[in-house]
């Protein structure tokens, strides 16, 4: 019983163990960029789950054969693929106004890391410097 | 198995703190990906996968990395309250997967709803081979674009802080010597 849920879940949970680690680096790492790949890396991993919901064994690409006429042809679910096709341009997307971001903060305040922002910020507040 | 590749690539990923290393890290994990949905079935996405995540986001990253430096410093606080955050998610998820399907079953109840429509009529309907195509440029067009919609937006958005930035950059510059 353990071990047939492992083997059919084993999937399932390695996406869910790369998606915490991806998690893991977004709260934990304070360097504006990491974080990026980080949010990334979960980004993959919730594909990787999507994409195994739409898996049958012994299916095929969803490439139709001849107009589907033969019923031994098992096709793989195609709807979990076109939503993450949808899902990896936004994903770039996203990354990329991520990434512009950083670079502005980089020149605004000339640091990445998140506590030296946070230090610079306290002590900018008082002097009232306008921020760009 | 690519699995337990993908998650020795996470855990490098999480370690190294040279940031050159972990953009080329996280291309190889796309790439890997972009393996694994070959295998499950999912020639499109992979494609796109190892095109936009292993190609482009990898020149993104370069890109932003050439601007801003590649040293990350060691993190202040302690890591111990994110740790026990993560955990306790991961185990929320694992026990919800309890009450999953197991992997590969073809009675899943994904596959019927819409998908067996897709997959029946499909090829009576549009009359293009290829069930993905179809479904994302006929049945879910709206979805598509939407999709260049964002697309659009975050093109405009990037253009705007980059070169909002180099016009701030340049009044300060032309305020100090006036």
């Amino acid at each position: 019983m353990t071990l047939d849920l492992l083997l059919t879940h084993y999937n399932y949970w390695v996406v869910i163990f790369l998606m915490m680690v991806g998690f893991y680096i977004l709260i934990s790492r304070g360097n504006l960029i990491k974080k990026i790949v980080g949010l990334n890396v979960f980004q993959t991993s919730v594909f990787m789950l999507y994409i195994s919901l739409g898996k049958i064994t012994e299916g095929t690409p969803p490439i139709l054969v001849d107009g589907y006429g033969d019923a031994d042809v098992v096709y793989s679910n195609p709807l979990p693929h076109v939503l993450i096709l949808t899902a990896i341009v936004v994903g770039i997307a996203t990354t990329s106004v991520g990434l512009a971001l950083a670079v502005r903060i980089k020149e605004a305040y000339g640091t990445l890391e998140e506590d030296e922002i946070t230090g610079i910020e306290a002590g900018i507040e008082p002097a009232g410097e306008a921020g760009g | 198995m690519l699995l337990t590749l993908l998650a020795a690539t996470g855990f490098a990923l999480l370690r190294i703190r040279n940031l050159f290393a972990v953009v080329m890290l996280a291309g190889v994990y796309s790439l890997l990906s972009a393996g694994l949905f070959t295998v499950m079935d999912a020639v499109d996405v992979a494609f796109t996968e190892a095109a936009v995540g292993a190609g482009i986001s990898t020149v993104l990253f370069l890109g932003a990395l050439a601007l801003c430096g590649h040293h990350e410093s060691k993190p202040g606080h302690t890591p111990l309250l994110p740790l026990f955050v993560v955990c306790l998610t991961g185990a929320a998820l694992v026990y919800g997967t309890m009450d999953m399907p197991g992997f590969g079953e073809a009675s899943n109840p994904v596959h019927h709803h819409v998908a067996d429509h897709y997959l029946e009529e499909s090829y009576g309907e549009i009359g293009i081979p290829n069930v993905v195509t179809s479904v994302l440029a006929s049945y879910r067009g709206y979805d598509t674009m939407g999709e260049t919609t964002v697309v659009f937006a975050a093109a405009v958005g990037v253009m705007i802080l980059l070169v909002g930035g180099a016009r701030a950059r340049r009044a300060r510059g032309g305020g100090e010597e006036g």
